[in-house]
């Protein structure tokens, strides 16, 4: 897939990946033998049908393709592009085995674009059944949220999500950033819900602007399905860590993607604009964190992980991409604390690491070595080291169950320990990926259909 | 949206304003705030509810003018809207139990003192008012806590204009070694709460008081408020803003508010030049 220069690209916020030409992905559809036994399918968490709609895009008939992306993915814009392809459909494709599978992936964003830019009349919006007089809620506009709520919607429920925050998209919006998964994809993707007929409310917080009780009892909803996500950030509690320059990547990328901190001052939210920026962690969260500082005119990124390449979470392509652009790897060291003048970051002490035995995950357990620490100078440190789940609204439903790490219990079918109220994504799992958590939506809104109908 | 329903000038850059939020309305108690966007290109601003009608259905809220966003909205009349109102936020400042207290508001923290004072005086606390500003003409809400059922109101100025002179921590004192106060709390700039709970320690007198870190979201969700806590690292939107006063790091505090110092002058230098107020 073309993709533009690493210097040219890292110094703007526009599309890293160009996506495919018609005649490109033909050709790459082309490549796939429609086998009998489609091994794919089964890769996909949501199951999409791809040896079908690959088969479409053959074909030429691309409606129909989206209408089969449609069927299981609400958002196959959004998927297509951020979805761990390679560890899911495409290393499920019988051509994986001789290293080149079918690209999945590209060709989902390929189908998802050429439906957004339809004009709204010819896109394809799902059928929706006849109302069904049932009310739902759901909490959270994250990719549980909206794959829940499309879903009910499209079982003739009727439909209004809440999100705390002044925008719709949870991580999709405030998170995942514009070179990576453009907000206008994101929009367009929601405004197809709306079509629907789904309402969404920004700035309700649901614990504090209404309880769950409340949704139910006062306002006259059947059923409530919670996406709330994992949001609170970790910190390492290192000292040093609450001097100024060092955030969570939730601030930095909120601050730069919601709020628009790259457009400051037209935009009324700041952000430092480090120039020397050192990113902890080693997911796509530590990369996106990493490959923004970049573009907002850093001179040197380090990326601090306590393993080495191998382990790390993030996509290849993404540990590709930050590289490329000039993101610098110090592999196998730790922070262990951060340091400063006059309140402000000066530096960061990382000790060195080495690999011991495999722990629980099975991978091999960093080990610090005595007195190995070095400092990197730098004046921004962002902390991408993972998130819990936030307690606010747990606080507010006191009888709902919850893991010894606050995460809310549901069953397989999103079911939790208060009867209608349903479950699922991050704040269930833990942060996991945005098609599971839209599959977890998707399966809970069966099970609510299931339940609102067995109760008529 | 979120129409602008009441507004009022206090002083030359406090100014109350009230906007029709029904929902939140319902749930306000004292001591909690809201986070404000005033348009599309706003950032997420927290203030704290100064007053509310749940059958009405609007809040109220005192700003002080000190940068960009705060000049923008007072430059909002009534008609007019904001683009975003979210709330309430934060832990309600804990008002049952108190038996006597006095209750500190220097500067805009009057605005948040205001409710808090009502509040445990209509819990059935002895409550003594200490109102501090820099001069007469900076002193607000002077005449609203008059009126409530207060054991006394106590009026500093820095420089004599209204009230004694002096500063707030003086009859904080008087209270605390006389023994006629079992707990405190003071709402202000972080220098100001910071002498108070020093000026307390001394004899014991529990203290709170509610902090104003920066603050993205207001959720939970950014950390951008931490604050130290007993060496602690606490988040002011969702374990806050009242804290013990004995056990904060006002230093990291200060510190932290500055952080954003020269983008917040380049900011409002920017909006300032094409504005028309010329303030
Ligand atoms: C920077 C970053 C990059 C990522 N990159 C990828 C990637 O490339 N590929 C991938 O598959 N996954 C990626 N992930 C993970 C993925 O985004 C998440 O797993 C997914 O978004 C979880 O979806 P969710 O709907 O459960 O929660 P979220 O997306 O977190 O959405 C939850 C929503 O609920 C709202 N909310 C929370 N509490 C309340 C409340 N009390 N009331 C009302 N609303 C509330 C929040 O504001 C938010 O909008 C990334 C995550 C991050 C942070
Ligand atoms: C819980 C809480 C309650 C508050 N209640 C009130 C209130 O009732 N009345 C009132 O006048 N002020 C209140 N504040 C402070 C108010 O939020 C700031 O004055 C306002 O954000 C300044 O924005 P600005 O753009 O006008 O000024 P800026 O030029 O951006 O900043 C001026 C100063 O305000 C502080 N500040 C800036 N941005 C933020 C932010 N996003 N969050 C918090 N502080 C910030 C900084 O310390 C800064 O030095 C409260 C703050 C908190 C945290
Ligand atoms: S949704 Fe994700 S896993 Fe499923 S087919 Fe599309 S790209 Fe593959
Ligand atoms: S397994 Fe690969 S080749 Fe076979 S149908 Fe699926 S995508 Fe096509
Ligand atoms: S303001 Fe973001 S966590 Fe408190």
């Amino acid at each position: 897939m073309p993709e533009r220069a690493a210097r040219e690209r890292a110094a703007d916020f526009d599309e890293v990946a160009l996506g495919y030409t018609e005649e490109q992905a033909r050709a790459e559809a082309m490549r796939c033998l429609q086998c009998k036994n489609a091994t794919c399918i089964p890769g996909c968490p949501v199951n999409i049908d791809i040896k079908s709609f690959i088969g479409h895009i053959i074909d030429g008939d691309y409606a129909a393709g989206v209408a089969v992306l449609k069927e299981r993915n609400a958002l196959p814009a959004v998927c297509g592009r951020v979805c761990p392809q390679e560890e899911q459909c495409e290393i499920a494709c019988v051509l994986a085995k001789k290293g080149e599978p079918v690209a999945i992936g590209r060709l989902e964003r390929w189908l998802g674009d050429f439906d957004l830019a339809c004009e709204l009349e010819k896109r394809c919006v799902p059928e929706v059944a006849p109302a069904s007089g049932f009310r739902c809620a759901v909490v959270g506009s994250g990719p549980a949220g909206l794959a829940c709520a499309g879903e009910l919607a499209r079982l003739g429920h009727s439909v209004t999500v809440f999100e705390s925050l002044h925008a719709p998209g949870g991580v999709l919006t405030y998170g995942i950033p514009e070179f990576r998964l453009p907000k206008a994809i994101v929009e367009s993707e929601i405004l197809m819900l709306t079509e629907m007929g789904v309402e969404i409310v920004t700035d309700a917080v649901i614990g504090a602007t209404y309880t769950i009780d409340e949704l139910m009892a006062e306002e006259g909803f059947d059923a409530v399905f919670v996406g709330s996500g994992a949001g609170l950030p970790i910190f390492m509690g290192v000292p040093g860590e609450n001097l100024n320059g060092v955030y969570s990547a939730n601030e930095f990328l909120t601050r730069v993607n919601l709020m628009r901190a790259y457009e400051f001052p037209h935009a009324d939210t700041p952000v430092a604009r480090g120039r020397k920026v050192a990113v902890v962690g080693g997911g796509n969260v530590a990369m996106d964190a990493a490959r923004t500082a970049l573009r907002l005119g850093a001179e040197e990124v380090f990326l601090v992980y306590r393993r080495t390449e191998d382990e790390m979470p993030a996509r290849r392509e993404e540990v590709h991409h930050a590289r490329e652009e000039g993101v610098e790897f110090k592999m196998l060291c730790s922070p262990s604390e951060i340091v400063g003048k006059d309140g402000f970051v000066t530096g960061l002490v990382a000790t060195r690491m080495e690999l011991g035995e495999p722990d629980a995950s099975g991978r091999r357990a960093p080990v610090c070595v005595l007195g190995s620490e070095f400092e990197i100078e730098c004046d921004t440190v962002i902390m991408a080291v993972g998130t819990r789940a936030n307690p606010l609204l747990a606080k507010a439903a006191p009888d709902l169950e919850l893991s010894s790490r606050g995460y809310i219990l549901a069953d397989d079918d999103g079911a939790t320990s208060l009867p209608g109220v349903f479950a699922g994504g991050d704040i269930v799992t833990g942060a996991a990926t945005v098609i599971q958590a839209m599959g977890a939506g998707k399966i809970s809104a069966r099970a609510m259909d299931r339940y609102l109908r067995e109760r008529r | 949206m979120f129409e602008v329903v009441h507004k009022r000038q206090l002083s030359d850059a406090v100014f109350e304003m009230g906007v029709a939020a029904p929902r939140i309305a319902r749930k306000v108690a004292a001591g909690q705030f809201l986070m404000l966007r005033v348009d599309e290109d706003g950032e997420r601003i927290p203030l704290t509810f100064s007053d509310w009608s749940a059958e009405e259905g609007w809040v109220r809220f005192i700003f002080m003018r000190v940068g960009k966003s705060t000049h923008k909205l007072s430059h909002l009349e009534v008609g007019d809207a904001v683009a975003d109102v979210v709330g309430p936020l934060g832990v309600p400042t804990h008002t049952e139990d108190l038996g006597r207290v006095a209750v500190v508001g220097g500067g805009v923290g009057a605005a948040v003192a205001y409710p808090v004072a009502r509040a445990m005086a209509e819990a059935g606390a002895e409550v003594t008012v200490i109102l501090g500003a820099r001069n007469a003409e900076l002193l607000i809400l002077a005449d609203e806590f008059a009126a409530l059922p207060l054991a006394e109101l106590i009026v500093m100025t820095d420089d004599g204009s209204a009230g004694e002179k002096g500063l707030v921590t003086a009859p904080l004192k008087r209270l605390a070694e006389s023994g006629s106060i079992d707990h405190a709390m003071a709402i202000g700039p972080a220098i100001m709460m910071k002498f108070c709970a020093e000026t307390t320690r001394a004899f014991r007198v529990p203290t709170t008081v509610s902090l104003n870190p920066i603050m993205v979201d207001g959720t939970g969700m950014c950390g951008a408020c931490r604050v130290s806590v007993a060496g602690e690292t606490r988040f002011g939107c969702v374990d806050g803003p009242d804290f013990d006063g004995h056990a904060v790091d006002f230093e990291e505090l200060m510190s932290r508010q500055r952080v954003y110092a020269e983008e917040e002058r380049e900011a409002d230098a920017e909006y300032s030049r094409g504005c028309a107020c010329h303030l």
